[in-house]
């Protein structure tokens, strides 16, 4: 029966149909959904990680084992699992294993577009690319066939536009994966030189005879046009975009496979146009290639540029065809971007960084909005963990004076995926640092995923959860205190003592995420306008539920949870008792 | 029949994702290729949202660009100003009254424009615009402004209130469903 599915949501149905029982992940925007989906089936093991490597290991083994497996990351989450990577291409596989990788071309929600194909190459690895939740769910099962076929891990790459789209897809049923019996094998999997040096031509005779199944694959296939004047290459939703333009004008050469790409091919769809243009989103990858195989009458990135992402406007433009416009209003409209929620627990602990003028290293999370007008509380953003490690060199190389008014801000989920590592840093190497652990007890910016620290897992059954006051002190941390963020003075006696002391210090800052339907609220506080001289204090909150207008507060009662941070600073009683 | 674009936006929060899903379902029911992209993650934290419906006999872009949009189904009035650009000569702009200030205007940074009702008509599209924040109160909850819409939007189309009513009972939580379909109704004949 026809239905529609995210191209995400499809993905995990591919990896149901196929027979894979084991997934291990960490969320990422745009990935997150794969592995919930996934976890729907009661067939299908599915865990959350502490972080992609993680994953990536616990999938392999899983493979190890004999089982069809997955593993699901964002394309940042490809850099932290890039050591297993490269060297899992060695081993290859026992059952199937599939990584998921979901680029984010446009940075909807993320703090760079790097380009995952490069992973595929450098790492020598076959990569799958679907243009819709059709091919989705189609190129995860194919995905799981390379593997065993070519004994090779396989990349399922992702982009926004495919994973968080819906479109038309017929599922089918689970085809159950006899598992293979585990035989130990010392030359296949362990990777000491004189077995990796043994490997390495395996490996290099293994991507020429994916090159070779690349040349007559089905995905990868020649839709002819009317007009050969111009031949166009495109794969994801490029492809999408191309179609939506040209119609059946010219030839597309549709590529669903982008690792190793086909070379006769290439060369024989060249051969049939007067002029190839690639039409690929970020780097000119095809392009590259194509020039590398002696295609002349080639053009991708001299139209098209490696930043952001296409639409059809775009494509039509640089294909010199019709492009659509419509009339905007003559007029500026103000952005909305987007805020802390009302209600957030992070908005307290920022008042009180931004009130003692401290700089705060930051980290990947909603708290990142900590760095958005009026409060621009946050100093930087980098990566999974950044803030705890980099917190500690820039204190070491700069003194205590430094150190004093120098903080880290970190989630849980965040904390537990890569800042603990930079903590044991601090307490080995003594640095006076002191860092914020932001606990809202949830990963919150990917949708309330759960994690190591809320004490359930991703089935939502109860687990272990673990004691992050007790894995601070068990690192060698002694100052490690707790702290309420809707209390403003409590945030400021506990920054204050911390940032004095002179050992390393954690401060957990503990409430839960304002969204978790759990978490009861007392309601909208009241505003009295008569009481209010309109000094705008409670506006240095950035809340969105707080407004002056004509000189007066106003408290929108659809967005107000009733935190009470506003009432703290008001001195006239004009927010509620 | 050549694809037709509808666009919903809103800010995030307010369940522009909840009409996408009902309208992709009862388009696929009534035999379209549908293609509905949405947006997740950091834009949703209060941000200004948009999520693109798609139909007809073959879809490719799952996206919706400028001059191509037959309807914008708008959930707040300076969305809509934002988005009317996407609009093709003559395409409806459906939007809610209801204003929530950007970040920058509570700040002070801007100022939320003026008489923008009264601007909008002078596009070379239709505008369509209705208080569905206080025919959502009117069913129960505020949080049914997407109903309201939906139910408006319905006039526009051809399919029958059985068809939308079926939608409706798959997509939306059946302790709300009552509170839904009012909403619904009252949008339909506002």
């Amino acid at each position: 029966m026809k239905t529609l599915m995210l191209g995400n949501e499809a993905a995990a149905r591919g990896l149901y149909e196929a027979g894979c029982s084991f997934v291990s992940s960490y969320p990422g925007t745009p990935s997150t959904e794969i592995t919930e989906c996934a976890a729907k089936y009661p067939e299908i093991y599915a865990e959350w990680a502490p972080n992609e490597k993680v994953a990536m290991e616990a999938a392999f083994g899983a493979s190890l084992a004999g089982y069809r497996s997955f593993c699901g990351m964002k394309h940042v989450g490809l850099n932290v699992a890039a050591d297993p990577l490269f060297t899992l291409s060695y081993t290859g596989v026992r059952g199937g294993l599939v990584i998921g990788v979901a680029d984010d071309a446009g940075m909807h929600s993320s703090q760079n577009e790097q380009d995952s194909r490069h992973y595929a190459i450098a790492a020598k690895l076959p990569m799958l690319e679907p243009s819709d939740a059709a091919e989705s769910l189609a190129f995860a099962k194919l995905a799981y066939e390379i593997s065993e076929k070519f004994d090779t891990p396989v990349l399922l790459k992702m982009c926004t536009r495919v994973a968080h789209s819906q479109s038309v897809v017929e599922p089918s049923d689970r085809q159950e994966f006899t598992p293979v019996p585990y035989e130990k094998n010392i030359a296949k999997f362990v990777m000491m030189p004189a077995c990796a040096k043994a490997r390495h031509p395996i490996v290099e005779q293994r991507t020429l005879s994916l090159q070779a199944w690349a040349e007559t694959a089905e995905i990868n296939r020649v839709e002819d046009g009317t007009d050969h004047s111009i031949g166009l290459i495109a794969s994801s939703t490029s492809y999408q975009y191309v179609k939506e333009v040209c119609g059946d004008r010219y030839p597309v050469l549709k590529l669903g496979m982008v690792n190793p790409l086909p070379v006769k091919k290439i060369q024989e769809f060249a051969k049939s146009v007067e002029k190839v243009i690639v039409v690929e989103e970020l780097d000119g990858i095809i392009e590259a290639h194509c020039r590398a195989i002696g295609v002349q009458n080639v053009a991708g990135k001299e139209l098209f540029g490696c930043i952001g992402e296409f639409g059809q406007n775009y494509v039509a433009e640089k294909l010199g065809m019709p492009v659509h416009s419509g009339k905007k209003l003559d007029e500026a409209i103000p952005g909305r971007p987007p805020v802390m929620c009302a209600g957030c627990p992070h908005r307290g602990l920022f008042y009180t960084l931004k009130k003692n003028k401290l700089t705060v290293l930051g980290d990947i999370g909603c708290y990142t909005l900590g760095a958005a007008a009026p409060l621009a509380a946050i100093d930087t953003t980098i990566c999974m963990g950044a803030s705890v490690s980099g917190l500690h060199g820039f204190n070491k190389a700069s003194g205590e004076k430094n150190a004093a008014h120098t903080v880290a801000v970190i989630g849980d989920s965040t904390f537990m995926h890569s800042g603990v590592t930079g903590l044991i840093n601090i307490a080995y190497n003594e640095s006076t640092s002191t860092v914020i652990i932001l606990d809202n007890s949830i990963t919150g910016m990917t949708g309330h995923q759960q994690n190591p620290t809320t004490g359930f897992n991703l089935k939502g059954d109860p687990c272990t959860k673990i004691d992050l006051e007790a894995l601070c002190h068990a690192v060698g941390i002694r100052r490690v205190r707790v702290v309420d963020p809707y209390d403003l003075a409590a945030c400021d006696k506990a920054v204050k003592e911390e940032l004095a002391a002179d050992e390393p210090s954690v401060i957990i800052s503990r409430r839960p995420c304002a969204l978790l339907k759990y978490v009861k609220h007392p309601g909208p506080i009241e505003a009295k306008p008569e009481k209010c001289v309109g000094c705008k204090s409670c506006m240095k909150l950035g809340c969105p539920a707080i407004s002056v207008t004509g000189g007066k507060v106003q408290i929108d009662n659809t967005l107000c949870t009733g935190c009470g941070l506003c009432r703290q600073l008001c001195h006239k009683g004009a927010l509620g008792e | 029949m050549e694809t037709k674009n509808i666009m919903i936006v809103g800010v995030g929060g307010q369940g522009t994702l909840l009409a996408s899903k009902l309208l992709g379902r009862i388009l696929l029911e009534n035999g379209y290729d549908v293609k509905v992209s949405e947006v997740h993650g950091m834009s949703q934290r209060g941000g200004s949202v948009v999520t693109y419906v798609r139909y007809g006999d073959k879809v490719y872009s799952p996206i919706i660009d400028k001059g191509e949009a037959d309807f914008v189904l708008s959930f707040e009035l300076l969305e809509a100003a934002r988005w009317a650009e996407y609009l093709k000569e003559g395409g409806v702009l459906l939007t809610n009254t209801q204003k929530i200030n950007p970040m920058p205007v509570i700040t002070g940074a801007a100022e939320y424009p003026k008489a923008l009702e009264e601007k909008l008509t002078a596009l070379p599209i239709r505008l369509d615009a209705m208080d569905a924040l206080g025919l959502a109160l009117k069913a129960g909850s505020a949080k049914a402004v997407n109903l309201v819409l939906l139910g408006r939007l319905s006039r526009y189309f051809h399919f029958t209130d059985e068809q939308w009513q079926d939608a409706i009972e798959k997509s939306v939580p059946a302790k709300f469903l009552e509170l839904n379909k009012k909403a619904f109704a009252l949008g339909a004949e506002a």
